[in-house]
């Protein structure tokens, strides 16, 4: 399981897969892939299962699931602590969750999340005080090849323009975030 | 040109024709057996695919033996079949794995580490006590010394040699025959 945290936002990843998968949910040409979010307090909820669909769809972009058909790959991120941008450390925990386990993908992915204050100022892995007061969230995942995007989600309104400066801020900021798991999986692969 | 061979570092297993590996039996459903190897779907085996079986002569496979065997068909599409003899019909070591002795699940890197010609930690462990040893490509590894202690210790050995370095593992087998 993988761990990361953005300042005091903590995530948990368990991966497991590829595995047999009950009848139904069986695909007949690729994985099938499902995403569990466990909230640190409490039930899921609606929001813990848009955000599992979120997560779903953005895993599915890049794994190669073509490659192990009928079987189930199974995501379940628990929720340690959230301090703010909690969808954005969901993503990184995933992304670092499929690298872990060797699956086979086509390429990695981060989450950014970017807040807009009420005077227009872009805010980078805002905290839960600074996504309530902010005018508009956004969080991206940026794809590790060419930093595209892959999943875009938006609460509260903003122009466009201020989502393309959102967009390049995102794309930026991807960097550290890549580097960094490049530095984890140097770190654990350097003992013997 | 050149090839490239890029090793990864996994725990899950996913079979590949003419890997070797260690299936525990789960069921018998008329002339095949069905075998857990740790991938995502049981691999099938036919009793006829022992050395010196016949339909008169049929191997004694119970549920829950240990089978050592390798893929004949194990692509994403089929249901991975096994086999316990070679292309000439000779077992060479392929069957059911004897009584005793302990099974115990490693990451396939350090499988891969343990087949590389002139192993060093293989060398070292046999100074140490002499036991029996099958290594799975599944990540399984199945051990047999001549006393239940003797066994653990090299499980454990075994385990701990994912994360130690090469000194840190010549200090503990030191350690231990020095006892």
């Amino acid at each position: 399981p993988r761990s990361p945290s953005l300042g005091d936002t903590s995530v948990l990843a368990g991966l497991y897969g590829p595995a047999e998968v009950k009848g139904s949910k069986e695909l007949p040409d690729r994985a099938a892939l499902e995403v569990l979010l466990r909230p640190k307090v409490g039930l899921p909820g609606v929001v813990e299962r848009s955000r599992e669909q979120l997560l779903r769809q953005t895993c599915e972009a890049v794994v190669l699931g073509v490659l192990h058909p009928r079987t189930a790959i199974t995501l379940v991120l628990q929720v340690l602590s959230d301090a703010g941008s909690l969808l954005s450390c969901c993503l990184n925990a995933a992304c670092m969750g499929l690298l872990d386990a060797g699956l086979p993908l086509s390429s990695l992915f981060c989450g950014v999340t970017c807040a807009l204050d009420p005077n227009g100022a872009i805010i980078l892995d805002p905290t839960t005080r600074q996504e309530q007061e902010a005018r508009a969230v956004l969080t991206f995942a940026i794809d590790s090849t060419e930093r595209k995007v892959l999943t875009a989600t938006t609460k509260g309104s903003c122009s466009v323009e201020e989502m393309q400066q959102c967009l390049a801020a995102a794309q930026r900021a991807a960097d550290t975030i890549f580097q960094f798991y490049r530095d984890s999986v140097r770190r654990r692969y350097s003992k013997s | 040109g050149g090839a490239y061979w890029v090793d990864s570092q996994q725990k899950r297993y996913v079979p590949v024709k003419g890997d070797h590996v260690i299936g525990i039996v789960t069921a018998k459903a008329g002339d095949v057996f069905k075998l857990d190897v740790g991938g995502s779907e049981q691999a099938s085996l036919s009793y006829l695919a022992f050395e010196g079986a016949t339909k008169r002569n049929r191997p004694n496979v119970q549920v829950g033996d240990l089978i050592y065997g390798q893929f004949l068909v194990a692509n994403k599409d089929m249901e991975p079949e096994m086999v316990c003899i070679d292309s000439s019909g000779r077992s060479s070591g392929m069957g059911i794995i004897g009584q005793d002795g302990f099974l115990f699940k490693v990451s396939l890197g350090l499988i891969r580490k343990l087949l590389a010609p002139k192993c060093e930690i293989i060398q070292e462990l046999s100074q140490l006590y002499p036991f029996e040893l099958v290594l799975g490509m599944n990540g399984r590894i199945w051990v047999k010394a001549k006393t239940v202690q003797q066994t653990l210790i090299i499980v454990n050995i075994l385990e701990a040699c994912e994360y130690m370095t090469a000194e840190q593992r010549k200090q503990a087998l030191a350690k231990l025959s020095g006892n």
